[in-house]
């Protein structure tokens, strides 16, 4: 019995045995023994932040060649190091990402109804997206805080989750279970080179910040006393907030939520102050620099745009040089903005602290003349960037338009100090609409002129000036003639010169647009004028980029201008890119610095993944959900005003800055009027802390909108 | 009719997991997303189809002629782990894809007591063959049914408010009873 039992137990775990050698034999299946040695080296948390369904899935693809050593976004750059190790590959830096909250809105959004139900978001959202009104918001939930299998998440006040950096590995989960997308995985570099997209919470102001200034962000931090967050906030977008806080144009406060209610944020008066609070500071706040590359990219003009696309892409690690050729960098804002506007010293801060994150410049390089495309080629640069800039002045296609006493606008203001310095008892007429117009304008009163004219085509409100610049302008004694065109220059055999102008029209006199149509038979003379300044519009001088620069194959558009793509400024030379007026033509600065984080954008992906990409669903236009037609706030409070020199001081000092900056409470008050606006929510209590002060008054708003908001 | 009662009553009157309280072990392990019990599913119908399959001849040859009856738990484990290696190493040479989709459960099924259970009760029960085969296959049906059951009640326990003594394993043990006791109530249908 015991015998037969232990032989038929053994008979068959013999033969199972030997069918099971046989079998490994037979399908035995070559597996490479580094997936295992991977394998063992991974985390094992299986956290799928990688993309791969696990460790497992992971260490196979690597063997595979599939993904890089780096693959493992929980396991840091040690893991990384030794997943290369055993691959025998070299490897490459991987930029730490983190979780990020897009949502600003929490709990002042307003609500379709209360939901009551599971404590969980994505349960919420299956009841008509949850129960605030903006699709994109954070529901506050906690889903994330739950699904973050390193614990970096937390709710805090206000019902919106915090992430705590230091704890993030970047997984994914909190991105993966939230229903509105309102949080997401991004990295420096990506954050640096965002371009806004169409579901992201954005206020109106920036939507319409040609730079895409995180606007809200920036004066909460000065609200709250954080002037160097809020400066590195700035730097984020922008390497020349003090520069732009005195010549923008600022369109951000023209849409302001706020002058539904009184004014418009000082946005640009804020960004001034921040900056300032750095440049008298004496001291610079570091800005954080990504590890070197080694890249070189050739820069070819050091104005705002090649400076801007210099500091993104030195930022990002890689080593711009800038080819400028004048003697200094800065471009029109040094060659064109007059000091009274801009005072040289601003500017040299500015491009100082650009060129000292290491940028290089080298002065007196002109494209075509000193160096050419295959020259840079040749010196290992591995893209360029054109931003050479608008500074031709088209000509006044009118009889005497060729007159000895005229002259551009911006050969002008370049000229002056050096080539002149004095207009005594002249008489200037100043043909165009234009900022270098109103410019030279308040430079010749300035500089002594019994008489200055300004002759432009447009109505006050139509015209391309800033609206300050007018009224400075007229302020210190310029003529400004609304509608009127110039006809002809006469110059007469005793050397005295006439201008004769026209009044003008609009054909749709009611909007004031459609063409211009001059209006015969209402002639004016301005006699005896001693300089005729045209400033009608700038043009980009395109005569360097020719056989003898290399660039001869550059596409120009038949109206002679360069064509490049209009979000990642890739010309049809793949590695040339172009932006600033050299694309756009007479802009204000804002564009050219947007032009070159965009262009720094499209060289980064470029030189390191060598496609360019065009950014997905970007924001181009303002999302009309987020203009509110009606709004209720619960304070008033005036806007600053920052002060100004008086006029009989402007007329003695050319160099004086005729606009100040502001005191710091002014700038705390300023800040606290801002309603940290999200898409569609906004805080209607903004600047309650001011509340005591004698010119905060309640608003009595209109009472349509009964939210809770 | 007898297959159709067989099957029933293997799917659900007798539910290896609810009524029989056996293959609770990956009934609890692999029960947290209904993808996985889907996988695990098909997995031990394979499994429990080929085991009965195999152990039928082998209890009627040898066992049964030998008088060898008491043996029949030991060289059944033997067998039916031997079965499962051997069919691991032949999906993964001969059928990558299903290797893939049922790869990762075979060696969690290799001593599983659903799968020797069912090939035990086959014999017990007395039925031939064929008949062995189809309950084997219900068997592993009825498995994978209580196991998508299951799994979707805990995925929902993802987003439900459970105190936090009850997360976790507490809470599916509590289901897995709650579902017993309704599976209880096939009781008496049939045999």
């Amino acid at each position: 019995m015991v015998t037969t039992s232990v032989l038929l137990v053994f008979g068959l775990s013999l033969s199972a045995a030997l069918l099971l050698a046989a079998a490994s034999r037979i399908f035995a299946v070559r597996e490479d023994p580094r997936v295992q040695d991977v394998e063992a080296i991974l985390p094992g948390a299986n956290c799928g932040g990688c993309g791969y369904p696990g460790c497992a899935a992971a260490a196979a693809a690597v063997v595979a060649g599939e993904a890089p050593p780096e693959v493992c976004v929980a396991g840091g750059m040690d893991i990384a190091a030794s997943v290369a190790r055993v691959m025998g590959l070299a490897v490459a830096y991987r930029e730490p990402r983190v979780a990020s909250l897009i949502c600003s809105g929490g709990d002042r959004a307003r609500q379709m109804f209360a939901y009551e139900g599971l404590r969980d978001c994505r349960a919420e959202a299956m009841l008509y997206g949850g129960e605030k009104t903006c699709g994109l918001g954070c529901l506050g939930m906690g889903s994330c805080v739950r699904a973050c299998p390193f614990g970096a998440v937390s709710l805090g006040e206000g019902g919106l989750p915090i992430v705590n950096k230091a704890l993030c590995r970047s997984c994914g989960k909190c991105a993966e279970v939230c229903p509105t997308g309102a949080i997401r995985i991004t990295s420096f570099s990506a954050s640096l080179l965002h371009v806004n997209k169409l579901d992201e919470c954005l206020a109106p102001c920036m939507q319409k910040c040609p730079v895409q200034l995180d606007v809200r962000t920036f004066i909460q931090q000065v609200k709250g006393g954080d002037y160097r967050g809020a400066l590195l906030t700035l730097k984020n977008r922008n390497p020349l907030p003090a520069t732009v806080g005195r010549v923008c144009p600022h369109p951000c406060e023209d849409i302001c939520r706020r002058k539904l209610v009184d004014e418009g944020v000082a946005i640009n008066t804020l960004e001034r102050f921040v900056a300032d609070w750095e440049m008298h500071s004496g001291q610079r706040v570091p800005i954080h620099c990504g590890p070197d590359t080694g890249i070189k990219i050739a820069i070819v003009g050091g104005g705002p745009s090649g400076l801007a696309c210099a500091y993104f892409l030195r930022r990002l690690g890689h080593h711009p040089v800038i080819f400028e050729s004048r003697a200094e960098a800065g471009g029109l804002l040094r060659y064109a903005i007059p000091e009274f506007r801009l005072p040289r010293h601003v500017l040299d801060w500015e491009v100082q602290g650009i060129l000292d994150l290491g940028v290089e410049l080298k002065t007196y390089m002109t494209l075509g003349r000193e160096f050419g495309l295959a020259d840079l080629e040749a010196q290992d640069f591995k893209a360029v960037y054109l931003a050479t800039g608008a500074w031709k002045t088209p000509p006044l296609n009118i009889p005497g338009g060729d007159a000895r006493k005229l002259m551009g606008g911006v050969e002008f203001l370049t000229g002056i100090g050096s080539q002149w310095s004095s207009l005594r008892d002249q008489c200037v007429v100043i043909i165009g609409d234009t900022n270098t117009a109103l410019d030279c304008a308040r430079a010749t009163a300035r500089m002594g002129a019994r008489r200055t004219v300004v002759l432009s085509p447009h109505i006050q409100r139509k015209m391309a000036a800033n609206k300050e610049e007018i009224e400075r302008a007229k302020e210190i004694g310029a003529e400004v003639l609304f509608q009127t065109l110039p006809v002809s220059i006469v110059s007469g055999s005793s050397g005295q010169t006439n201008v004769w102008y026209q009044a003008c029209r609009y054909e749709d006199e009611a909007k004031a647009g459609g063409a211009i149509l001059p209006l015969p038979g209402t002639d004016g003379l301005v006699e005896n004028v001693d300089l005729i300044i045209a400033a009608t519009d700038r043009r980009p001088d395109l005569s360097a980029f020719q056989a003898r620069s290399g660039l001869a194959d550059l596409a120009l558009n038949p109206k002679g201008v360069l064509t490049c793509d209009e979000l990642t400024m890739q010309t049809n030379l793949p590695h040339v890119f172009a932006g600033g007026e050299v694309r756009r033509g007479r802009s204000i600065v804002m564009e050219a610095v947007a032009d070159g984080r965009r262009a720094a954008r499209s060289i980064h992906l470029f030189v390191t993944t060598g496609a360019v990409p065009r950014p997905q669903e970007p924001q181009l236009k303002v999302i009309p959900e987020s203009i509110l037609k009606d709004m209720r706030v619960k304070y008033s409070i005036p806007r600053v005003v920052a002060p100004e020199i008086p006029v009989d001081v402007r007329r003695q000092n050319f160099t004086m800055e005729v606009r100040r900056g502001i005191p710091e409470r002014d700038g705390v008050k300023e800040a606290s009027r801002c309603l940290r606006c999200g898409l569609t929510c906004f805080d209607a209590e903004a600047g309650f802390e001011f509340a005591g002060d004698r010119d905060v008054k309640p608003h009595a708003g209109p009472r349509k909108e009964n939210g809770n908001a | 009719m007898d297959y159709f009662l067989l099957v029933i009553s293997a799917v659900f009157i007798n539910n290896i997991v609810l009524v029989q309280y056996l293959g609770t072990c990956p009934f609890l392990g692999t029960s947290k997303s209904t993808d996985v019990a889907l996988g695990m599913g098909g997995a031990v119908i394979f499994v429990i189809g080929m085991s009965v399959a195999l152990t039928w001849p082998i209890q009627k040859a040898i066992l049964e002629p030998f008088g060898l009856g008491y043996l029949q738990t030991i060289v059944f484990i033997l067998v039916i782990a031997s079965l499962v290696q051997f069919v691991e190493m032949f999906l993964k040479k001969l059928l990558p894809p299903l290797y893939r989709a049922l790869g990762l459960y075979l060696p969690l099924i290799t001593t599983n007591c659903a799968v020797l259970g069912s090939a035990i009760l086959v014999q017990k029960n007395g039925y031939g063959l064929a008949k062995s085969v189809v309950f084997g296959l219900a068997t592993g049906v009825g498995f994978t049914l209580a196991l998508v059951i299951i799994s979707s009640i805990r995925e929902r326990f993802d987003i439900s408010p459970i105190p936090q003594v009850f997360r976790g394993v507490p809470i599916a043990l509590i289901t897995a009873g709650l579902m017993s006791l309704a599976f209880l109530a096939f009781k008496g249908m049939a045999s």
